[in-house]
C-alpha cells in the first residue's frame, strides 16, 4: 500500500495537495467495498464530484510558475504520443544530408484526419535512455537543417506542414556553436516565412526561446492551454535580472508566458483546451483536441489562395509587437527667434498677443 | 598609480572567461589598459585611432554614434523613427525596479532612445539604408522597437532599391518584453526574406558582441557577412555554455576568427577598412 501511494503521489504537483487527499480516500473506499462487500458508491460519487470541482478550481487559477510545472510534467504527452495516436501511416524521414541526424527533431510524412501532412516535431523522450538519445529535446543545428530540408520537400510536393513544439531550448554546446546553431535557426525563420505551403505551429509543452521559434514560424500559431512559450526560461531570466536563479517563480510571472497572455498579446491565434487536470491526466483527449484543431485549420488554410496565404503570413509576422511601440511626442527644438521672444516675454517688456478663442 | 591599482582590482573576478557585461574598458582618465596586449596606452591615442589599440589592434567596443561617424560620409546620416519608444507591453517589474525606469536610465549613456539607430546614409557617395545597434542601451537587446525600426529600414531599402547595411552589437532578445521580443526574430527575418526575393543586397556586420536572438535571426542572414577582428559571435553566450556543459571552453571560442574557420562569415575586416570594403562590395553587387 505504502509503495503504491508513493508511486501515485509522484505524479501530483505540489499545488495539488487537496486532490491527493481525495484520491487516497477514494482508493481506500474502493478497497473496503471490494474487501467487505459494502456498497460505498454514493460516497464515491460525492468524492468524485468534489474532486472535479477542486480540479476546476485549481486549474482555473494556475499561476505562471504552476503552468510551467504542468508543461514540464514527466507524464505529459510527448511527440511520440501524438504520432502514435493522431498520425496514420507515419513515415519518418531522417538526416539533414550535411552532417547527421538529430533525434531531438522528428520529421515525417503522414495523414492527420484525411489530410496528407509533413509533421515536424521536437521530442523530449520518455525514459532516461530515450531522453539521452534525443538530448532532452534540445536540438542541435543538424536538427534544424533536417527540419528545413523536409519542409522544402513538402513544399515541392505541395504538402501542408504541421510543427509540434516541445523543447526547453536549442542546445548550448561547443559542437552546436561550431556547426552554427544561430545560423541554422536564422535560416529556418527566413525560409519558413516564405514557404509556399500552409504551416501550422502548435506548442504542446515547453516553448523555449529560439529553439522553439526555429520550427515555429507559420500561418497559424496555437498553444495548448497549460503549455508555455517564452523568450528565456524562467530560471535563466531570474539568474540574469534577479541575480538569483531561485526567483524563477517571480520571473515566470513577469515574463507573461502562459497561453492566455500570449493570446492577449496577439501572438497565439488559438488556445487548444486541455482535459480536466492537465494533458497528462488524459492523453487521448488532449491528442484528440489537437487533431481536431489541425483538421479544422488545415481545411481553412487550404481554401485560401496561395498569394493571400503568403501575404497574410507576412502581415502577421510584420505586425508582431507593433502595438508595443509608440512614438514619443517631443517638442521640436526651439528656433532662435522663439527663444528670443520667450526671453522678452519673461522680462515683461512686451505683452503676449491676445488670442481669443471662439467656443 | 592609484588608478592602476584600481584597475588591477577590477580585473580580478571569479569568472576568468569573457563576459557579456559592459567591460570597464574606458575609465575616466587619460590612460587605459588594453585588454588585448595589457599595455597601458594613452586614451586619446585610442580615440584618434577609431577606438582601436595602436599597439596590438584590439578593437574596443564603441557606441552607435561613433560607429556611424566612422562609417558614413560626414553629416550624411538621416535618422528615421528616432522617437519610437517601447510602451512596456508586459508591465515588467523586477526586484525594486521596472522596465520603464530601466529604459529611461539607459537613455543617458546611449546614442538614442533605443538600442538601434536607423536611417539613410552615404558611404563614399553610395546611398545605403543603415541600421546600427547600440550596445550601451540595455546591452543592445532587441525589443519591439528594434524590430520595428529594422523592418521599416528593410522596407525602405526595398522601396528605394538601396543596399542594406546592418551593424549588430547585441546580447540578444530583450527579456523585459517577453515573447514579443522573440517574435521580432521572426518579424525581421520575414522582412529580410521579402528583401531577398526583391534582389536586394544585405551586408551584415557583426561586432563585439553579437549573441542570442540577434545572431539567430537577421545578423546571420546577410548576403555578405563581415565581422570585426576578435568579436564575440555566437548563439548561447560563453557563460551559458560553460554552466551547461561544465567543460573549459577552447581558446578563441566564438571569436570572429573561429567563425571564419568554421565557415559562417565571409571575412574579417578591420574597423579602418570597413568603409572601403563596403563601398567595394556595393560596387560589385549593388543595383546601381
Amino acid at each position: 500500500m505504502a509503495e503504491t501511494q508513493t508511486k501515485e503521489t509522484k505524479d501530483y504537483l505540489a499545488f495539488e495537495e487537496a486532490i491527493v487527499d481525495i484520491d487516497r480516500q477514494i482508493a481506500e473506499l474502493k478497497k473496503l467495498s471490494s474487501a467487505k462487500g459494502i456498497d460505498y458508491s454514493a460516497e464515491l460519487r460525492k468524492l468524485q464530484r468534489e474532486q472535479v470541482s477542486r480540479f476546476k478550481h485549481i486549474y482555473a487559477n494556475l499561476t505562471a510558475w504552476q503552468t510551467v510545472q504542468v508543461a514540464r510534467h514527466p507524464k505529459r504527452p510527448l511527440l511520440s504520443d501524438y504520432i502514435s495516436l493522431m498520425v496514420k501511416d507515419f513515415r519518418q524521414l531522417h538526416g539533414d544530408r550535411t552532417f547527421g541526424d538529430d533525434a531531438a527533431i522528428v520529421c515525417g510524412l503522414g495523414h492527420i484526419g484525411r489530410e496528407k501532412v509533413m509533421l515536424v516535431g521536437q521530442n523530449k523522450g520518455r525514459d532516461t535512455k530515450e531522453k539521452i538519445k534525443c538530448n532532452f529535446g534540445c536540438p542541435n543545428p543538424e536538427g534544424y537543417r533536417k527540419a528545413l530540408a523536409k519542409m522544402k520537400l513538402a513544399e515541392k510536393f505541395n504538402i501542408p506542414i504541421v510543427t509540434l513544439i516541445d523543447t526547453p531550448g536549442a542546445y548550448p554546446g561547443i559542437g552546436a556553436e561550431e556547426r552554427g546553431q544561430a545560423q541554422a535557426i536564422a535560416v529556418n525563420l527566413m525560409e519558413m516565412s516564405r514557404l509556399q505551403v500552409p504551416i501550422i505551429c502548435i506548442v504542446i509543452g515547453e516553448g523555449g526561446s529560439g529553439g522553439a521559434l526555429g520550427i515555429g514560424v507559420g500561418d497559424k500559431f496555437a498553444i495548448l492551454e497549460y503549455a508555455y512559450y517564452s523568450v528565456i526560461s524562467p530560471e535563466g531570466c531570474a539568474a540574469i535580472l534577479w541575480r538569483d536563479g531561485s526567483q524563477a517563480e517571480q520571473a515566470a510571472e513577469a515574463l507573461k508566458l502562459t497561453s492566455k497572455e500570449l493570446a492577449r498579446l496577439g501572438l497565439a491565434d488559438a488556445i487548444i483546451a486541455e482535459p480536466l487536470g492537465g494533458a497528462h491526466r488524459n492523453i487521448h483527449d488532449t491528442v484528440y483536441n489537437v487533431e481536431q484543431y489541425i483538421v479544422k485549420t488545415l481545411r481553412e488554410l487550404k481554401r485560401t489562395k496561395l498569394e493571400n496565404l503568403l501575404e497574410n503570413r507576412y502581415k502577421k509576422l510584420r505586425n508582431i509587437g507593433s502595438a508595443a511601440t509608440k512614438l514619443q511626442k517631443t517638442r521640436a527644438p526651439k528656433t532662435e527667434v522663439e527663444k528670443a521672444a520667450e526671453k522678452f516675454l519673461k522680462a515683461g517688456k512686451i505683452k503676449p498677443p491676445q488670442v481669443t478663442v471662439k467656443v | 598609480m592609484s588608478t592602476m591599482k584600481k584597475m588591477a582590482k577590477q580585473s580580478k573576478s571569479q569568472w576568468d572567461g569573457y563576459s557579456l557585461k559592459p567591460r570597464k574598458e574606458m575609465p575616466e582618465g587619460l590612460w587605459l589598459k588594453c585588454p588585448g596586449c595589457a599595455k597601458t596606452i594613452f586614451q586619446k591615442a585610442v580615440a584618434e585611432n577609431m577606438h582601436v589599440c595602436p599597439e596590438c589592434g584590439h578593437h574596443f567596443r564603441i557606441g552607435a554614434k561613433e560607429r556611424i561617424q566612422y562609417l558614413v560620409d560626414e553629416g550624411s546620416f538621416e535618422q528615421i523613427l528616432s522617437e519610437l519608444v517601447t510602451s512596456d507591453p508586459l508591465d515588467f517589474k523586477f526586484r525594486d525596479t521596472s522596465y520603464k525606469e530601466r529604459a529611461k536610465s539607459a537613455e543617458k549613456g546611449a546614442a538614442g532612445k533605443e538600442a538601434m539607430l536607423a536611417g539613410k546614409a552615404f558611404i563614399k557617395g553610395r546611398g545605403i539604408m543603415l541600421a546600427v545597434m547600440d550596445f550601451n542601451y540595455l546591452g543592445g537587446s532587441m525589443g519591439a522597437v528594434v524590430g520595428e525600426k529594422l523592418s521599416t529600414t528593410i522596407e525602405k531599402a526595398m522601396e528605394d532599391s538601396l543596399p542594406l547595411v546592418v551593424i549588430s552589437s547585441s546580447g540578444g532578445a530583450r527579456m523585459h518584453e517577453g515573447v514579443l521580443s522573440l517574435g521580432q526574430m521572426a518579424k525581421t527575418s520575414a522582412a529580410l526574406a521579402k528583401f531577398d526575393d526583391n534582389g536586394g543586397l544585405f551586408i551584415s556586420i557583426l561586432t563585439d558582441p553579437t549573441t542570442g536572438g540577434v545572431t539567430a535571426s537577421f545578423a546571420m542572414l546577410g548576403d555578405v557577412i563581415i565581422a570585426e577582428p576578435g568579436a564575440l559571435i555566437g548563439f548561447a553566450g560563453p557563460r551559458t555554455i560553460y554552466e551547461t556543459i561544465k567543460v573549459e571552453l577552447p581558446e578563441g571560442f566564438q571569436r570572429a576568427e573561429f567563425l571564419l574557420e568554421h565557415g559562417f562569415i565571409d571575412m574579417i575586416v578591420k574597423r579602418k577598412d570597413l568603409r572601403s570594403e563596403i563601398a567595394r562590395l556595393i560596387d560589385y553587387c549593388g543595383k546601381h
